[in-house]
């Protein structure tokens, strides 16, 4: 009697886990992702008291699913420094734009088709397009939409761009 | 009647998700097959041959020199090139095109890769966009499958552009 129950639940959790690993790695793959951010890089939005407590963010990968992002947005990217690595930064500027950098090889940028420009919020401690330059979209993981941890942090992440750090519009060229 | 439909259409439903979801493990973590177009890796691969490209070595970084690779083009990402790696991270690359007088070489940055296609004189490859990321690989090409008569493995590189580190030994 006892083999007879032992082997059917051996078969109901065979058959579970063929259902709930496939699942939750298409969700996590597909829909939405779950992930800490650690490093002062993005202070004060995002771990803004830096030490110990690190801000957990939910990441929409659904949304980038065509590879569409707007200015402002914070985005998680794979990083072109090590493929390992996600790393977490704002859209500063498009494919088109002209970006006056800060302390890039070279003082304005014309954003090459395919790519985008990261900056960290805290420039300075930021690893990011001023050190490595336009990243191509198809590194794109996903947006940041959501701080879920510490609870007296919960907040929508608006996608705003910081003053004086945006796409220079060309008025010359407009005549 | 109206609760065996319901019944059924749950079923059927739950079916669908539960195999799509395996689908989508199996395409991004096993392999995929690839329908490849383009004149830039001839003679190795040509216009219209399938060939099916693995997940694994991407997922756990093995990449290695002289892999034919599948990546998402730096300038569209809903594009797909197949190139050759020609050199990895700290590798030491030819820039110059065989019929130049002066050679000039480069050093691969740190976490990309320098990627050429077998057909040098019709490819554009990072001869002229520069060395991509590594993250931006999706499969190594390990197998070719159509046409039938080439079916098998595939061969090494004919161009010689390969540099072979000195120390071998490390």
């Amino acid at each position: 009697m006892a083999q007879q129950a032992g082997r059917r639940y051996m078969r109901a959790f065979v058959s579970g886990f063929f259902v709930a690993v496939p699942v939750t790695v298409t969700a996590l793959d597909r829909l939405a992702y779950v992930a800490r951010v650690e490093g002062a890089s993005m202070q004060p939005s995002l771990n803004p008291e830096g030490g110990s407590d690190c801000d957990v963010v939910l990441l929409n990968r659904w949304s980038v699913r065509n590879y569409e992002v707007q200015r402002g947005d914070v985005v998680s990217v794979m990083s072109p420094k090590n493929p390992q690595q996600k790393i977490i930064k704002r859209v500063i500027g498009l494919e088109g734009d002209f970006i006056r950098t800060l302390g890039y090889k070279n003082r304005f940028v014309r954003v090459p088709d395919g790519h985008f420009w990261l900056e960290g919020d805290h420039h300075g401690h930021s690893l990011d397009s001023n050190s490595f330059g336009p990243v191509s979209v198809g590194l794109l993981h996903g947006r940041a939409s959501h701080i879920i941890w510490p609870p007296n942090r919960w907040q929508r992440i608006a996608a705003s761009l910081p003053p004086n750090r945006g796409p220079l519009d060309d008025e010359e060229e407009e005549g | 009647m109206f609760r065996s439909v319901l019944g059924k259409t749950l079923g059927f439903v739950g079916y669908t998700v539960q195999y799509g979801c395996i689908a989508h493990c199996a395409f991004e973590y096993i392999g995929e097959f690839v329908v490849c177009s383009g004149p830039s890796m001839e003679p190795t691969i040509v216009n219209h041959d399938i060939v099916f490209s693995e997940r694994m070595s991407r997922q756990l970084c093995k990449i290695q020199k002289g892999d034919i690779i599948i990546a998402k083009s730096p300038f569209d990402p809903n594009m797909n090139v197949c190139k050759r790696v020609i050199g990895l991270e700290g590798d030491k690359v030819c820039t110059s095109s065989p019929s130049d007088l002066f050679k000039a070489h480069t050093y691969v940055p740190k976490g990309h890769v320098w990627l050429e296609g077998d057909n040098l004189r019709n490819s554009s490859d990072s001869r002229s966009y520069g060395p991509i990321p590594y993250a931006l690989i999706r499969g190594r090409v390990c197998l070719k499958l159509w046409p039938l008569h080439c079916f098998g493995s595939l061969s090494e590189s004919p161009t010689r552009r390969i540099i072979k580190a000195r120390s071998d030994s490390d």
